[in-house]
């Protein structure tokens, strides 16, 4: 029967999310990994906020989790972190008080987040090295000490962007040692409807 | 926040958060506020340490529950019908995206002191002790009639005005006992008093047809409902997700905000120094204290146990309905049960909520039959809490107020209101056939 082995093929899927001051380039780094592409102005995340990327030879799928409007006024709900695998904390090398902000999120991930969760602490816009006011040792020093896995990344250029997405999912705990729920959920679609049965129950 | 918004909405409670992300998706400009620091007003869930903080102010958990983040405790326990509306708004939005459901293991009646399983298939219904043999075979002709009854097809009407004859009769033509139609009223209709049996008789078999649809909505269901893992509170925050990525602007935790009215119409809100206006204003009862009356209250005990609840078969999640002739009383009890198998509660932990409309002075006295029922209870907290509805609709003072939760054991009545809020507000049917989806797959 090939039912069994496709099971144990099965992908996995691995929700991501990405946390980091406005600004610091979290929507330009999605689009850039998921789509190729980056604008100069990107606007506020609006519309796609979930996105999902396959990755066929490592067996893993993102959904990718973008903050949206909920992180400006400090009010990210829980459901956000809920269940995530990974997050990617990105600041803005140009910017100490992004680096600030951050640290914070991390704290934030420490206290609220699953304890096996991969966090990765990426400095974006390495392409402005003339305006750079993080280094590179401060940053790298910050990341060891917090067990965060550290890159610098360019979604302009594109510099690491991949790579940061595909060590996150090299780290990524395998299925069979991932936690069971006690039973199985259940996926709600439209088309799933059963023809209602004649029953004398009701 | 000093900016000018399309609408602003008051309090994250599940009603709320359904309009902001509907307004959301309708291109509206939205600032949803709330005065708490979490998710979900009336209808959150909470941990531990925010439900010590409800009922046992100053106290801290004590260790033998576990931690404070494992718990979700319902503040409005309900349950959602498979084939209810609220799971055609989440499929209408792909809201569904965020969440995880389970089945709810059984649904369960009271009948003559004792609690027994609501058939969940033929074979159930076979064995059930809730009716003799007889009255098993005229019930059949019954659920079979309601059934194949299709509104817009005379030929299942079988001469049969369901309009203009009441239920009562509807049951007399099928010679149906007082404890079926009990049964049939209060464990499939969801009838929470008598007062449909001299109403006309088709919304109470278009809601037995509904509990059957949602029976059979999913594959291997044992009860019609769904229960969100994590909790209830999920359903506001998805939808409040949902606003968030169509651009609404979310604040928690703002103790001082309230509505600012202009020559009696609501124009805004103040929030300490700052303003932020807007052509109208959304928001639960608790923000418009002048334009809203008590029309009821309900009584709610919270229990955390070590074990299911007795006679249930062991069950992770179950309803038990105490139909009001059972016990004696003008209105149903509810007994809601769920465990940690739902992300609710720590490890080896249940948690029950019994629920109904308060009658007498008394209120805990009025919870007896309900919570004789649990067992032994580690922890029980009891609330009254008022239900309130608006004075008007919204369309003079631009102020759109949402009703209370009610004492109904699923959402029905609770999208009902959403649909109305989102027509005086829009001036248009929200339309759940269409769809947009949300996610983009690279």
């Amino acid at each position: 029967m090939a039912a069994p082995l496709a099971e144990l093929a099965q992908q996995q899927t691995a929700k991501l999310v990405l946390l980091g001051e406005m600004g610091s380039g979290k929507s330009s780094l999605v689009l850039r990994y998921v789509k190729g592409q980056f604008f100069d102005y990107q606007a506020s995340t609006v519309g796609a906020a979930f996105l999902t990327k396959t990755l066929p030879e490592l067996n893993v799928k993102f959904e990718i989790w973008d903050t949206a409007g909920q992180e400006r006024y400090h009010s990210l709900a829980p459901m956000y972190y809920r269940g995530a695998a990974a997050a990617i904390i990105v600041y803005d090398i140009t910017s100490p008080d992004s680096f600030t902000r951050a640290k914070s999120w991390v704290r934030e991930l420490q206290r609220q987040g699953n304890p096996n969760m991969i966090m990765a602490l990426a400095g974006n816009k390495a392409d402005l090295e003339g305006q750079r006011a993080v280094t590179v040792e401060e940053a790298q020093a910050y990341a060891a000490e917090n067990g965060l896995f550290y890159v610098e990344t360019s979604a302009k250029t594109s510099a690491n962007v991949n790579e940061l997405f595909e060590e996150i999912a090299r780290k990524l705990p395998k299925p069979e040692a991932a936690p069971r729920p006690p039973q199985g959920g259940i996926v709600l679609s439209e088309n799933q409807q059963q023809q209602p049965k004649k029953s004398t129950c009701c | 926040m000093n900016e000018e918004y399309d609408v602003i909405v008051l309090g994250t409670g599940l009603k709320e958060c359904i309009i902001s992300g509907l307004l959301s998706v309708d291109k509206k400009k939205v600032l949803h506020v709330d005065r708490n620091n979490y998710y979900g007003g009336e209808s959150a869930s909470l941990n531990l340490i925010q439900l010590f903080e409800r009922f046992r102010a100053g106290a801290a958990p004590p260790p033998s529950l576990g931690p404070s983040r494992d718990y979700n405790v319902d503040m409005v326990p309900k349950f959602m019908l498979a084939n209810g509306k609220l799971v055609r708004v989440l499929l209408h939005t792909d809201v569904v995206k965020y969440l995880e459901f389970k089945a709810v293991d059984g649904s369960y009646v009271l009948q003559k002191g004792k609690i027994h399983k609501v058939p969940a298939n033929d074979s159930e219904a076979l064995r059930s002790p809730l009716m003799g043999l007889f009255e098993k075979r005229r019930a059949r002709n019954f659920f079979l009639y309601v059934q194949d009854y299709d509104e817009s097809d005379p030929k299942t009407h079988k001469g049969l005005d369901l309009n203009r004859m009441t239920m009562a009769e509807l049951y007399k033509h099928y010679d149906l006992t007082e404890d079926t139609q009990d049964f049939i009223g209060h464990a499939l209709a969801l009838h929470r008093d008598d007062a449909y049996l001299t109403q006309s008789a088709m919304p109470t078999v278009l809601r037995i047809k509904l509990y059957h649809e949602s029976l059979f909505r999913y594959e291997g269901l044992n009860s019609p409902y769904l229960y969100p893992r994590y909790g209830l509170g999920e359903l506001p925050q998805a939808f409040a997700r949902l606003s968030a990525v169509y651009g609404g602007t979310y604040m928690l935790n703002q103790p001082a905000v309230e509505v600012l009215y202009e020559n009696g119409v609501a124009v805004g809100i103040k929030n300490g120094a700052d303003v932020a206006r807007a052509k109208l204003v959304v928001g639960d009862p608790s923000y418009f204290p002048d334009k809203v009356r008590v029309v009821g209250k309900v009584v709610r005990a919270i229990a955390i146990m070590n074990h299911p609840i007795p006679n249930t078969d062991n069950a992770h999640s179950v309803q038990i309905i105490l139909p009001q002739k059972q016990t004696g009383r003008k209105s149903d009890m509810y007994v809601f049960c769920c465990s940690y198998a739902h992300n609710v509660a720590a490890k080896d932990k249940w948690l029950a909520f019994v629920s109904t409309t308060m009658e007498t002075a008394n209120p805990e006295a009025e919870l007896s039959a309900g919570m004789a029922l649990l067992g032994p209870v580690e922890e029980k907290y009891i609330e009254v809490r008022d239900i309130c509805e608006p004075l008007d609709d919204g369309t003079k003072d631009q102020a759109f107020i949402s009703k209370g939760y009610d004492a109904t054991t699923h959402f029905e009545t609770t999208v009902d209101d959403v649909l109305d809020m989102y027509r005086r507000i829009t001036g248009r049917d929200l339309d759940l056939t269409a769809k947009e989806p949300v996610t983009v797959e690279a």
